[in-house]
């Protein structure tokens, strides 16, 4: 007879708490092998190449820098949201809505305005994008109560329809031969990148600084301070006066402005010209959301924990091409290991007792 | 014009007939107690597997019970999570619908495009079929339509009328105090969240083997984050889902209506999730107290607490 069971660990320390990640990241990886070989793909094989193709390779480490770009971004900012238990779902369309604003910045101004000022701007049009974008669902749920998974979501399948609408309607380009899709930028917009690689270091350096900042925010602010008590203890947070609506619309507005300055990256940094959303973004949105999960809604953790999931998204492009799977692969991968992150979360916070023998 | 209105009732039922059987699902896992997020993904998983088995051996009955199976043993990952191992409900959700889309998308990929020649033929209801206007558009559809209705139904009668469903509901609400009547909490809860997944699957079945014939990645198309938003609206009582998902189907419908007018037919796809915002925003008017929610919905319990 095998007995089972469980009482409450207090002492959580930061090792255990890494520890807990790393055997939940492992367990992960055990189920995907079982998903791998009944697909007929050798697990070891599969695995080896995701690992080989995102950080075993110069030019696979610099496509993993460029797509943990977006991660970082928009991961840091989802950790602030998740703080205050608000499940900002809606990282993907924020980050399109920043990608319409940069888009419409950069062809109306940057013809007549050198680099200097038109990235700032740029930029600047984009986080203003994705913040508006992210307070809808802000005040919604402040105000009228309204799930904020669900408004989130749907304000998604908006964005992408508005966006669709923009680049098969008037925004078609003229250079794109019927095809949907902008013009190319203006020159002065597009930005820089290291030699010999994709990454566009501007947004780069803006993705490390937000994550230190919004850390500082956090831990030393009052503001950060009211968000995690919105959070963990709302009604203390009533009764100490706190108002919900402003905090909530602060923090939804530096959520989904980070996810706006990754669209500005994927626009002004990688495509060059605005196209169809599942082109913009392949669901970093989403993504994220795991990489905010595994950073313990650290910010600062979010910068290594988006380079583990850029290196899956870019592992999981290799092994489409060698070794033929589908490109739904990383979905799964990704769905997999976000399950065994929070289930490590209980073992985290509980000792389980598994004792052999006799029950007396 | 006769014909425009009777294809357009028929095709309103036709469009809400999966949401319907995902809200019912989501009620019935929402009263225990549990938040299910998961419905878009185990829509998913419910469509691929219910096309594979039909087309595989020509049975689409088999297909249909394929996807229950499937879509049930999926949610248990959910269940597990979230009542065994007290994790938040909205992220392990997510983490079911992340899966779902995903191994749908993998198991489905040679199957992409390829349509379905077995037809489930639609039955008619002798008299009520006579009825001019209606009988055509409403007691002329396919198996998945009534099944929908009546499992609706059942499920109603199940919440309000049996010693079972109120353990359910009292799951829901106080589960301390169902404990204590000698209710196994955890149990019920479990199987709230199975059941609804198997309802998931189905509304997916009746996506690929009998509203489409075809099976492509993402043609859920959201349908299942819509249905938690109409649980919502329908204020967790299947009885009031059924009417809440044929005004959606109807607005699903209204796009095809509309087209010929010349509107941006990405304008008309955003309807349905426009219309979810402002179904939500309605509700919201309702005094909260009336809106009938679960109380314990999303928070975890642990057995000997509080």
């Amino acid at each position: 007879m095998i007995q089972i069971t469980t009482s409450d660990r207090y002492n959580i320390t930061a090792a255990r708490s890494l520890m807990t990640s790393l055997g939940a990241f492992a367990a992960g990886l055990l189920v995907i092998s079982i998903i791998f070989l009944a697909a007929g793909v050798n697990p070891l094989f599969a695995i080896s190449e995701i690992f080989l193709g995102s950080f075993g390779s110069a030019y696979g480490f610099k496509e993993t820098v460029t797509k943990a770009i977006p991660l970082i971004l928009i991961g840091a900012g989802l950790t602030l949201a998740f703080r205050a238990k608000f499940w900002n779902i809606g990282a993907e369309g924020q980050l399109l809505m920043g990608a319409i604003f940069a888009t419409w910045t950069a062809q109306t101004f940057g013809e007549a305005l050198p680099s200097v000022l038109i990235v700032p701007l740029v930029f600047g049009a984009g986080f203003l994008g994705g913040a508006l974008w992210g307070i809808i669902p802000a005040i919604l749920k402040i105000k009228y109560a309204i799930n904020e998974v669900i408004t989130t979501l749907m304000l998604n399948y908006i964005c992408a329809e508005i966006l669709t609408m923009l680049i098969v309607g008037p925004w078609k380009g003229k250079t794109r031969f019927g095809f949907p899709g902008t013009d190319n930028l203006p020159e002065s917009v597009i930005l820089g990148v290291i030699p010999g690689s994709r990454i566009h270091y501007a947004t780069l350096i803006l993705a490390v600084v937000s994550a230190a900042v919004l850390t500082v925010v956090i831990y030393k602010t009052r503001f950060g301070y009211e968000a995690r008590v919105v959070g963990e203890n709302p009604d203390a947070g009533k009764y100490a006066g706190i108002d919900f609506l402003k905090t909530s619309l602060i923090l939804m507005a530096i959520s989904g402005g980070l996810a706006g300055f990754a669209g500005v990256g994927e626009v002004a940094g990688i495509h060059h010209y605005l196209g169809y959303p599942a082109s913009v973004s392949s669901g970093y949105g989403f993504t994220a959301i795991i990489v905010a999960w595994l950073a313990k809604l650290n910010p600062l953790y979010a910068i290594f924990s988006g380079l583990v999931f850029a290196g899956i998204v870019v592992g999981g492009d290799a092994i489409q091409i060698s070794l033929g799977l589908p490109a739904a692969t990383v979905q799964i991968v990704n769905g997999i290991l976000l399950i065994f992150l929070i289930m490590g979360d209980y073992f985290l916070h509980h000792k389980v007792h598994i004792r052999f023998g006799k029950t007396n | 014009m006769e014909e425009i209105i009777i294809s357009t009732i028929q095709r309103t039922m036709v469009a809400g007939t999966p949401l319907l059987l995902a809200t019912t699902g989501e009620v019935l896992c929402e009263r225990s107690g549990i938040l299910n997020l998961g419905v878009e993904g185990v829509m998913a998983v419910g469509a691929v597997v219910a096309f594979i088995v039909t087309m595989t051996t020509g049975q689409p009955w088999l297909g249909v019970l394929a996807a229950v199976g499937a879509g049930m043993a999926i949610s248990v990952i959910h269940a597990f999570a979230s009542v065994s191992l007290q994790a938040n409900q909205v992220v392990s959700g997510l983490a079911l619908t992340m899966l779902g889309l995903g191994l749908s998308g993998m198991i489905g990929k040679p199957y992409v495009g390829r349509p379905l020649s077995i037809k489930m033929e639609n039955v008619e209801i002798p008299f009520l079929s006579d009825i001019p206007y209606i009988g055509q558009a409403v007691f002329n559809q396919s198996p998945f339509f009534y099944l929908a209705i009546v499992l609706a139904l059942v499920s109603w009668f199940f919440l309000e009328r049996t010693r079972l469903g109120i353990q359910v509901r009292s799951t829901g609400e106080n589960p301390k105090a169902t404990e204590t009547q000698g209710v196994n909490v955890d149990l019920v809860r479990y199987w709230s969240v199975i059941i609804g997944g198997g309802f998931s699957a189905l509304a997916g079945a009746h996506l690929s083997i009998s509203y489409s014939k075809s099976w492509v990645e993402g043609m859920t198309a959201g349908r299942g984050w819509i249905a938690i938003a109409l649980t919502i609206f329908a204020l967790w009582n299947p009885g009031r889902a059924i009417w809440a998902s044929f005004v959606f189907g109807g607005i699903f419908v209204v796009q095809y209506l509309l087209q010929p007018l010349g509107i941006s037919p990405n304008f008309l796809a955003m309807l349905p999730y426009i219309a979810t915002l402002v179904i939500l925003l309605v509700i919201s008017f309702r005094d909260p107290r009336k809106l009938n929610a679960p109380a314990m919905l999303a928070a975890p319990y642990k057995r000997g607490e509080r």
